[in-house]
């Protein structure tokens, strides 16, 4: 069975690192905050200035000067600091934060991502996504497979306007876990339980490599 | 000390006029100058360019001054919480200059630290780049971003003295201290205004020298736009 979004935000929070800085962008990646395995230590930085950041407060805890990139009310850990946002994304295109998940609308094989316009029908803005893909070592994608007319968002060429180039090292949808290999192809490296191979080549436009047997996730 | 305390929001804007720029601190809702927004709505100005992060939402911050159409151009990161802005935009009556927030902050720091460009590996290969010089530095292509500078920029803080100190709350830091450093005129909106001496130079945040005017507002309703709680 396909995952939903927690399903997706649990086996994306299989890929943290001890002792590492993540930024996590909004929608499912914010999800992955929830699912911290046991014994990893991560900070979470918001690029709206605030690194430690912890969960949403209590009814009536509330602080308007406190909130995360998505504009939520959260609240700050023990440890936690706020800077502005010049000192955010010097954090960012200085490579100190280890580990980006953001969403997409698409990712080609190559590695490249958009997210971010629709020429004629949206226009939203970027926000800190480009800086984002542009300088972190570890890139990961949250996203479904296909959009809501059931095309593929793996894609041999990005169709709508970039967000950054070669910059996507995994992605993780409803269907499958996919490293973006350096000469291009999505390598399948997980299924999600019960799902084919043949089902998630059909959903996949790009290259899609597979070798050998492919295990299911394991989301206890 | 320089005194820079003026008595309301009022004489704080005094001078500004059709057709200038103007840099508005905040991130969403949080840290707008919302006295200042209201008075340059009352004002009635037209033709101006504002850079500000977000454009606020329909019914408060920019989203203001974006219903009255007092705004010519935004120069933004992220508008995506403004279905008039988003109007305004698609039908060509809005002028929008979309850049990467963290370009956008660097570009204001820039602007007040005497750096005319500087370059950023941020929206190379997408359509921000075009049009910009792009050079290799390290065998990774940057492109190069311009600074931005204001006739005024209006700044909110949490606390500020007369010399123009500041202190800023929580993230409603964000853009604030690279925006005050930017304006030819930076004015402070604070929710408590304090004589010199009363905070700690330690903890400043906006020194007092890229401030021009101060006062304390009115009033703060202080907006929260996606309020999200657990269960006790």
């Amino acid at each position: 069975m396909a995952l939903d979004k927690t399903g997706i935000a649990k086996r994306i929070a299989q890929e943290l690192q001890d002792n590492t800085y993540v930024n996590l962008g909004i929608g499912i990646p914010t999800l992955v905050a929830n699912y911290i395995p046991e014994g990893i230590s991560v900070e979470f930085q918001s690029e709206n200035g605030i690194l430690g950041m912890g969960p949403f407060p209590f009814e009536g805890e509330e602080d308007a000067d406190l909130i995360n990139a998505g504009k939520q009310t959260i609240t700050a850990l023990d440890g936690a600091v706020y800077f502005d946002s010049a000192t955010s994304f010097a954090m960012i295109r200085g490579q100190h934060v280890q580990l980006t998940v953001l969403g997409a609308m698409e990712v080609a094989d190559n590695g490249d991502i958009a997210n971010w316009k629709i020429p004629g029908r949206m226009v939203k803005g970027m926000g800190g996504a480009m800086d984002l893909v542009a300088s972190a070592d570890n890139i990961i994608v949250a996203m479904m497979h296909t959009n809501k007319r059931g095309e593929s968002k793996l894609l041999k060429q990005c169709s709508l306007p970039l967000t950054g180039v070669g910059c996507v090292k995994k992605v993780v949808t409803n269907l499958a876990v996919l490293e973006v290999m350096p000469n291009g192809g999505f390598k399948l490296l997980e299924r999600a339980p019960g799902v084919s191979v043949e089902e998630i080549q059909k959903a996949t436009q790009g290259s899609l490599l597979v070798e050998g047997e492919i295990p299911e996730m394991q989301l206890d | 000390m320089i005194n820079k305390v003026v008595a309301n929001v009022e004489e704080a804007l005094d001078g500004v006029q059709d057709g200038m720029t103007f840099m508005l601190g905040g991130f969403g809702l949080c840290g707008i100058p919302e006295n200042s927004i209201a008075e340059l709505v009352k004002k009635g100005i037209k033709d101006i360019t504002c850079i500000s992060n977000n454009a606020g939402v329909d019914d408060f911050g920019l989203g203001l001054l974006l219903q009255q159409k007092q705004i010519k151009k935004m120069i933004s990161s992220y508008v995506g919480e403004n279905d008039e802005f988003e109007r305004q935009m698609l039908s060509g009556e809005l002028e929008v200059d979309l850049i990467p927030q963290g370009s956008l902050a660097e570009r204001c720091r820039a602007g007040g630290a005497g750096i005319p460009a500087f370059f950023t590996p941020a929206g190379y290969g997408t359509e921000v780049a075009e049009g910009k010089e792009i050079r290799e530095f390290n065998g990774k292509p940057h492109i190069l971003e311009s600074a931005l500078t204001a006739d005024f920029a209006i700044v909110k803080a949490w606390k500020g003295d007369t010399a123009g100190n500041l202190i800023y709350k929580a993230t409603a830091k964000n853009f604030n201290p690279m925006m005050a450093m930017a304006g030819k005129i930076t004015i402070a909106e604070v929710e408590e205004l304090v004589p010199a001496g009363e905070l700690d130079p330690n903890e400043i945040h906006t020194p007092g020298i890229f401030v021009q005017r101060i006062f304390q507002g009115d009033r703060f309703e202080k907006r929260i736009e996606q309020r999200t709680v657990r269960q006790k």
